[in-house]
């Protein structure tokens, strides 16, 4: 076992060797450019492309013609909301999402609503669930867009995409789904699952950075964008610019792996999730879960150790790499919105820990973090005032804290 | 972030981790921070005469507030309650070399020990 051990998944994976092997030649010997249509440098990467496109489509239900390449899903996501707000503005402007999305879908939202789109923020449940309830009732004459996470990148809670898939076309409203984190890792096709728009990233699943792609519906509704970059028309007028085939081919690769193998890594993962899950709440009281115990990433556990400080609790087991629901960067430190969109309070928040397992993870590497863990823990709250205050049976909300951040 | 040696040893091995008999007139304790700001510091003072003898903390914080607070006790144990009060957060930052970020620490370890010193004072004067 190799240390410093990595449970950091959802931010980015490593490049799985067949991936790697698979673009190799796009770099060299076949470097040609997609579009140049009059040689065979031109027609093999053409071919690579192609290829890749039927790859991703295949894992995720669609057709390979409804496949956009991007840089990766923050791209795919602003050619999504921007290009179809743009495109139907005269249809309607209001635009549906909610507290818990990626910033990349937040700030978007937040850009067009300067520019006169209003936009409704729908706080999810408790576990971070949208329900599709709660969208039904956001919606309105004018609303064109329904943007709602399939997986949380932080508490890895899976959205009902179907029921709201479903409730956007009887109402004539399009779908837009970030699936960064839920494709390849969790069955997902776009016609059964009713979607109409999807983004997701090469990185988060065992592919290169910087590339990605936007599926975009051709039937049943056609959907139609506004490019949001202009240039030579490639990629159907959607996103111009010389095609990154290696990065393309890495992403073909890697969604043909995933669909191969999803089963198995479902159940693998899942299974070690639960193994570091049983081994810290063995251990430790008053352990909480971030997130829907039910409806959830297999490789996601987002636990928060009250009394103990998240940055300190980082320090304490620094061999692990793993991220934290807030940062102690300044006077007044910000708690991760998505749990905040939560409600799990400003205390919680700061004591919380995301352990992210992935395909290289071993069960040797899961003990050696569950042994970490809960030393780190045990010691931390033995020096925390909180943990003392807490076992003499002082309620901490009904403290008069004396702070003024 | 990369934290100094000098936080680093006093995260790793605190010097006077633990609590005093609140109860005590010879005790004065000090709890300063919120857990929504994501730092809560207890420092206590045994005072003997206007010498504190002993001191210990509690802290919940991050590596730099513990080892603020940590630093905080080493310094005012032997001190007279006037000298201790003298103590100033900059002495903090620059001991441990704390990054901007990491200021509010020291400020909160300086908080500490007034409020200690005052809470001792106050306890004194209604005896
Ligand atoms: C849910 C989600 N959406 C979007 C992104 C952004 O993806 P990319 O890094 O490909 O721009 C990420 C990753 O950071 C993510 O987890």
């Amino acid at each position: 076992m190799n240390l410093p051990i990595y449970l950091d998944y959802q931010a980015t994976t490593p490049v799985d060797p067949r991936v790697l092997e698979a673009m190799m030649p796009f770099f060299t010997n076949a470097f040609g450019n997609a579009a140049s249509r009059n040689h065979s440098f031109g027609w093999s990467a053409e071919g690579a492309v192609q290829q890749a496109r039927e790859d991703i489509a295949s894992l995720i239900g669609a057709s390979p013609k409804e496949i956009v390449f991007t840089s990766g899903s923050t791209e795919g996501i602003n050619l999504a909301i921007k290009g179809v707000a743009e495109m139907y503005a005269s249809k309607g402007k209001h635009i549906i999402t909610s507290q818990a999305e990626h910033k990349a879908v937040l700030d978007t939202c937040k850009h067009l609503e300067k520019l006169g789109h209003p936009v409704t923020y729908l706080v999810p449940d408790s576990t971070g669930r949208i329900s599709v309830e709660a969208v039904a009732e956001a919606m309105r004459e004018d609303t064109v867009l329904v943007t709602v996470m399939w997986a949380n990148n932080e508490v890895g809670t899976l959205n009902p995409i179907r029921e709201i898939g479903a409730l956007c076309h009887e109402k004539g409203v399009l779908f837009f789904t970030d699936g960064t984190q839920a494709c390849g890792k969790v069955p997902v096709d776009v016609e059964a699952d009713n979607v109409d728009l999807m983004c997701l990233s090469a990185h988060k699943i065992y592919g290169p950075k910087g590339v990605g792609c936007l599926y975009v519906r051709r039937r049943k509704p056609r959907v139609r964008l506004v490019a949001q970059i202009d240039g030579g028309g490639h990629e159907r007028g959607m996103r111009s610019g010389t095609l990154n085939v290696p990065g393309i081919v890495g992403l073909g690769k890697a969604c043909a792996i995933c669909r191969d193998e999803l089963d198995e890594s479902m159940q693998r993962l899942g299974s070690l999730r639960d193994h570091l899950e049983a081994r810290i709440t063995s251990e430790l009281d008053f352990v909480h879960l971030n997130g829907n115990k039910e409806h959830r990433l297999p490789g996601n556990s987002n636990l928060s150790f009250p009394y103990v400080e998240g940055e300190s609790l980082l320090m304490g087991i620094s061999d692990i790499a793993v991220s934290s629901g807030s940062a102690c960067t300044s006077a007044s430190l910000e708690p991760s919105h998505v749990l905040r969109s939560m409600q799990v309070g400003d205390d919680l928040a700061h004591s919380s820990i995301r352990f992210g397992i992935g395909r290289f993870t071993t069960k040797e590497e899961v003990d050696y973090a569950a042994d970490k863990v809960i030393e780190a823990v045990r010691r931390l709250r033995a020096m925390s005032p909180l943990y003392e205050m807490a076992q003499e049976g002082i309620d901490l909300a009904s403290v008069n804290w004396q702070a003024e951040h | 972030m990369a934290y100094s040696d000098k936080v680093l040893d006093h995260y790793s091995n605190p010097r006077n981790v633990g609590s005093l008999d609140k109860g005590s007139k010879d005790v004065g304790t000090g709890v300063v921070g919120a857990p929504e700001c994501g730092d809560v510091m207890k420092l206590q003072i045994q005072v003997e005469g206007d010498r504190i003898v002993d001191a210990k903390f509690k802290t919940f914080g991050c590596g730099s507030a513990i080892a603020s607070s940590s630093l905080a006790t080493e310094w005012i144990k032997g001190k007279t309650l006037d000298e201790a009060e003298k103590i100033k957060n900059t002495e903090i930052v620059e001991e441990l070399s704390l990054p901007p970020v990491k200021i509010h620490c020291s400020v909160l370890a300086e908080d500490a020990i007034k409020a200690a010193i005052s809470d001792f004072k106050n306890k004194k004067a209604s005896a």
